[in-house]
């Protein structure tokens, strides 16, 4: 539905995006996950046609954003809430963008609804609350009925309410078969919003996968260990090739599991004080993967990069 | 036609260009009635004369057009519309036609506003509408108005800041242009061609009688006739909002 293929983007000497290829399907909420200034939104605005990739191609159903006749009605997009006119009313904002592609104004109202903003449909935007406008936002992006969906950072701001509001609204945008394809920083959120992911990360892609695989993978390849005599055992690791680093009075090894790492400590005569599997929170599993550029250089990379290829 | 409708709805659902048109309207009266008002008994005057407020309704339709796009970049609604309608130059010629349609009507009620409100002052022959030249000057600032916010949009485009956009436009018609002619030797000739002056020259130029010497503003002085004045100035304006469309295109929203 969304097919990227080496998406590249540069401001001047910074590389805003790099190389990035991903694929979003139908049916399912696809989590765009990476930290602030990885290049999540000009991927987005990249996708809407706003912005120019340097060099790389970004099609939606196989043809580029601008070449989308009534391109509302495809692709229905909120990047961000306020982008509003203050002084004008929710409706009339809706009016005109309905009348761009040719939708009939009957369907404000219903988009309106759908939101639950009737009542407030002739106040202007200006005076809306967050929650509000990001309820504006989506009723924009829900005029054409279009199968695309984006969002960027959608819950940014929102009160728990609203983000559950949100979350649902998701679910129930792919359950209907649509597109959804969301951005976040917050993984948290991913992990009970989105059962795809894209993760990037300064730009360049981390991983493509499920959520689930994604949290396993990362998880299964983590252990905590303490040790009063870590740094034999620290060296003996790296000669075996493992990755492992600092992590306070201990390490944390990827690579290996808790049973290996036992007997390794055994066959060199280190005591342990603790040996533990490290729980996969996507927290965890994000920053471990992104954390820095060696870390993404592990047996994580290699394996991240199989499913972004299919 | 279904992009004028669309930049027409979003020109008259905020509030600016309604109190822009009053403005320009109250200001383009009020002046030429206080003017007309207070001359002379004796006074001989022209058509001119009635036309002296027409520059201040001009000088805030730029204003208005000029605010028509640059508040899209300032909200980033400019996004949303480009979204909407990615061929961006069809949408921002779609709203510089609108933009500019509106200026026109403007222009010509507050000309025949004026030109109403004097001769209600000051009934006489000395005001009538009876040669071509006459009624060149009072609906001529129709197309000057039309022209002029045209080229208030494409510095909008260009520029994209409100402050920047509307403080270039007016200090470029008001002030630099007008500066011009202080320097020596060559701004007299420079200043013939300076397209604000040739605009004026469209208006007042080419009258049979003096405007300058019946009390009315100093007459433009200008190489070209009056048609090919206003062929002048509407090349102007081409040449910006080519400038403008090309420059949106290309960039990044």
């Amino acid at each position: 539905m969304i097919e990227a293929v080496g998406l590249t983007k540069q401001y001047g000497n910074t590389m805003a995006v790099k190389d990035l290829s991903f694929s979003v399907e139908p049916g399912k909420v696809t989590g765009f996950l990476g930290p602030n200034g990885a290049g999540k939104s000009t991927t987005m605005r990249m996708i809407l046609g706003l912005d120019n990739p340097t060099a790389g191609d970004v099609r939606i159903k196989g043809k580029h954003y601008r070449d989308l006749h009534h391109p509302l009605r495809t692709v229905g997009a909120l990047l961000e809430a306020r982008w509003v006119h203050p002084n004008r009313s929710a409706r009339s904002h809706l009016r005109w963008m309905a009348k761009s592609n040719k939708l009939p104004a009957s369907r404000v109202d219903e988009v309106l609804d759908i939101v639950g903003l009737t009542a407030v449909a002739n106040k202007n935007a200006g005076g809306f609350s967050l929650g509000m406008s990001q309820r504006l936002g989506i009723a924009a992006a829900l005029l054409g009925d279009p199968e695309v969906l984006l969002f960027d950072e959608p819950v940014n701001g929102l009160d728990p309410e609203g983000i559950l509001w949100i979350r649902n609204f998701m679910h129930r945008l792919a359950d209907e078969g649509r597109t959804v394809f969301v951005s976040s920083h917050l993984l948290s959120e991913m992990a009970l919003t989105a059962s795809e992911l894209v993760v990037i990360g300064k730009g360049e892609l981390i991983a493509q996968s499920s959520t689930e695989e994604f949290v396993a993978r990362a998880s299964e390849n983590t252990v905590k260990v303490r040790s009063p005599r870590i740094g034999p055992l620290r060296d003996e690791l790296l000669r075996l090739g493992v990755s492992a680093r600092d992590e306070g009075e201990g390490l944390l090894v990827s690579g290996l599991d808790s049973e290996k790492i036992g007997e390794v400590a055994f066959e060199i005569g280190v005591p342990l004080h603790e040996l533990s599997p490290q729980q996969g929170s996507l927290e965890q599993a994000f920053m471990q993967i992104t954390g820095d550029a060696v870390e993404y250089h592990t047996g994580l990379d290699d394996a991240a990069k199989q499913p972004a290829a299919n | 036609m279904t992009l004028l409708a669309v930049e027409r709805i979003k020109l008259f659902s905020t509030r600016s260009p309604w109190a822009c048109i009053a403005i320009a309207l109250v200001t383009a009266l009020g002046f030429s009635a206080l003017v007309v008002g207070t001359v002379p008994e004796d006074f001989e005057f022209g058509i001119g004369m009635t036309q002296v407020g027409i520059e201040f309704g001009l000088a805030i339709i730029m204003v208005l057009g000029a605010l028509a796009i640059t508040t899209e970049y300032r909200f980033n609604t400019i996004r949303t519309s480009f979204q909407a309608v990615p061929n961006r130059s069809s949408l921002l010629l779609a709203k510089t036609a609108v933009v500019s349609l509106v200026a026109a009507v403007v222009g010509l009620v507050a000309a025949f506003g004026a030109w109403g409100l004097g001769y209600l002052i000051d009934p006489g022959p000395h005001l009538a509408l009876n040669t071509a030249a006459d009624w060149r000057n009072v609906a001529g600032a129709s197309l000057i108005f039309g022209l002029a916010a045209a080229i208030a949009v494409s510095v909008g485009v260009l520029i994209r800041h409100t402050a920047g956009a509307t403080a270039l436009v007016l200090l470029y018609s008001q002030v630099l242009e007008p500066m011009v002619q202080l320097i020596p030797n060559i701004g007299a000739d420079i200043h013939q061609w300076m397209p604000f002056n040739v605009a004026r020259n469209f208006l007042a130029g080419g009258a049979e009688r003096p405007a300058a010497a019946a009390g009315g503003p100093p007459e433009p002085i200008a190489a070209l006739s009056p048609w090919w004045s206003l062929a002048y100035f509407a090349a102007f304006a081409a040449v910006i909002l080519t400038a403008a469309l090309v420059t949106a295109k290309r960039r990044d929203a």
